[in-house]
């Protein structure tokens, strides 16, 4: 069975497809993360040096992979939508900047949590640390710039030109502050300092997938949102079901 | 005689020119840079061994800040008055055109700020050798902020939100310039080598220099049409 | 300090509530945000249709 990949690149066939697949990944999400939960707080033991703090990774770990993973995907779509002038492209892009920039939040804050019992202190100006609020940033100023341009076709392609430019500049970014936290030494203590149990790497890959699907949830609702917003003078959304009513 | 470098000494020509007729937007960021730089001592004290360490950062963080303020100036201008549509339509690369006028707003805001780090390193009692390294990072640094923000004002033409939405887009895109500019600094005060920095710093210029006009150019295409 | 007491005290209360309450309140607002504009658009969206119905 060929499945002709080219079709699902049009709003009119991406939309039903996006409503069918929702429900699963939702699903799986939730499933997933009670398991990853379970085997976080239940079967993996306290850690040696840190008790039961270190159990915080489970939630800081996935949000903070899933922040930088989100915003090359997002660069990824939105540099096929100013190249390709795919609208859909576009439109994935806007659906999945929120995730990403509350994903580097919420790594933000436990990672702030976490150095509190760790550091004594909320916040310490490591490198990984100040990379993700540079992240954040960069996050803001996309869905800023796209907020501020009425005309939707700019707004995606300015947008667009602005997430190229950004992704290009995160490795920039990266190194000149590990760079600039070396010099100016603070602790040098490390997250994954001790290698981590099985149990513990199982715990956090069943997050990881659990944050992922809800990030895949979340963006392709959102994207059917923008897909009615945008579409909405077309027949075929004219004789949806949920619009008929 | 229509060589590309001809066309890019027009362009600078005419905003020179452009600007002298405007001098109070020129001198107006220059203030600003100035009373900004002053605020610090105002705000975190006098002692004199603590605003000798602040300093670089003070300086190149007000640097940035003016930079800022000063890019809206950049195409709007000639947005306004439509001189930016018949640039788009030209046969020779928009490119050169784009670095002619990054060229002339650095000459008018950056360069000041340059020959202004004497007396200010001066307030923050800072040594001659670091005041001189300030001033090298800002030569090498200064171009660079302008460039970058070039592809912000070029983005956020005619925008409502206006210079704090560009300020928004483009102070994280310079923060590696920042820090190695201070690095470079701190690194002359406290007997370390610099050289890294430079050519970090220096690398990072030669980059911008290359890709900046073009991306500027799609920008202000995008932002045009 | 009071807080650093307890928090040593009772650490898993501290991650729990800490970390993962908040974590999953974003999540939750997020999911509730993202639901509602789905409502508000489909609505636009019949109001739009209606309107254009009774020309």
């Amino acid at each position: 069975m060929a499945i002709n990949w080219f079709k699902y690149a049009a709003p009119i066939n991406f939309y039903p497809l996006a409503g069918k697949l929702i429900p699963w990944f939702a699903i799986l999400s939730a499933l997933l993360c009670a398991t990853g939960l379970y085997l976080g707080f239940v079967v993996a033991p306290a850690d040696a040096t840190q008790g039961e703090f270190y159990r915080i990774i489970f939630i800081h770990v996935p949000s903070s992979i899933l922040s930088m993973f989100l915003y090359m995907i997002m660069a990824a779509y939105a540099a096929m939508g100013l190249i390709f002038n795919t609208r859909l492209s576009s439109m994935m892009a806007t659906a999945i900047a929120p995730t990403g920039a509350l994903f580097t939040f919420i790594a933000l804050w436990t990672g702030a949590l976490w150095g509190k019992p760790m550091w004594g202190a909320w916040w310490v100006w490591d490198a990984r640390l100040t990379s993700e609020l540079i992240l954040l940033f960069l996050y803001l100023g996309f869905i800023s710039l796209h907020a501020s341009i009425d005309d939707p076709r700019r707004a995606d392609r300015a947008a667009a030109l602005l997430a190229i430019v950004g992704s290009v500049n995160v490795p920039i970014i990266y190194f000149s502050v590990k760079w600039w936290n070396t010099l100016h030494q603070g602790s040098t203590i490390k997250f994954t300092g001790t290698s981590m149990q099985i149990t513990m790497q199982q715990a956090m890959f069943t997050m990881l997938a659990a944050c992922w699907l809800y990030a895949m949830a979340i963006a392709l609702t959102r994207v059917r949102s923008i897909i009615l917003e945008r579409e909405r003078n077309t027949q075929w959304v004219a004789e949806l079901a949920e619009v008929k009513q | 005689m229509k060589t590309l470098f001809y066309l890019l000494m027009l362009v600078v020509r005419r905003d020179l020119i452009l600007a002298m007729r405007r001098r109070a937007d020129v001198l107006t960021t220059l203030i600003f840079f100035v009373m900004v730089v002053s605020l610090f001592p105002l705000g975190v004290g006098p002692e004199t061994d603590m605003l000798r360490k602040m300093a670089p950062g003070v300086l190149w963080v007000a640097a940035l800040l003016s930079s800022m303020l000063s890019l809206g100036r950049l195409f709007s201008a000639d947005y306004l008055d439509g001189t930016l549509e018949q640039m788009l339509l030209v046969p020779q690369p928009l490119s050169m055109l784009v670095l002619g006028k990054i060229a002339s707003h650095w000459m008018v805001s950056g360069l000041p700020l340059v020959l202004l780090t004497p007396v200010l390193g001066l307030q923050f009692d800072m040594s001659i050798a670091a005041i001189g390294m300030l001033m090298l990072t800002l030569l090498l640094g200064t171009p660079i902020l302008s460039m970058v923000g070039a592809i912000g004002a070029a983005l956020t033409l005619g925008l409502r939100g206006g210079g704090v939405l560009l300020s928004l887009l483009v102070l994280p895109l310079c923060i590696p310039v920042l820090i190695f500019g201070t690095g470079a600094v701190q690194a002359v005060v406290s007997g370390m080598n610099v050289s890294a920095h430079l050519s970090l710093m220096g690398a990072l210029l030669v980059l911008a220099l290359v890709f900046t006009p073009w991306v500027t150019a799609q920008a202000l295409r995008i932002s045009m049409e | 300090m009071n807080l650093d007491i307890w928090m040593h005290a009772h650490p898993l209360t501290y991650v729990l509530i800490g970390s993962y309450g908040v974590a999953f309140l974003i999540f939750a607002i997020e999911i509730a945000m993202v639901l509602h504009k789905r409502k508000i658009t489909l609505q636009q969206v019949r109001l739009m249709h209606e309107a254009s119905e009774e020309e």
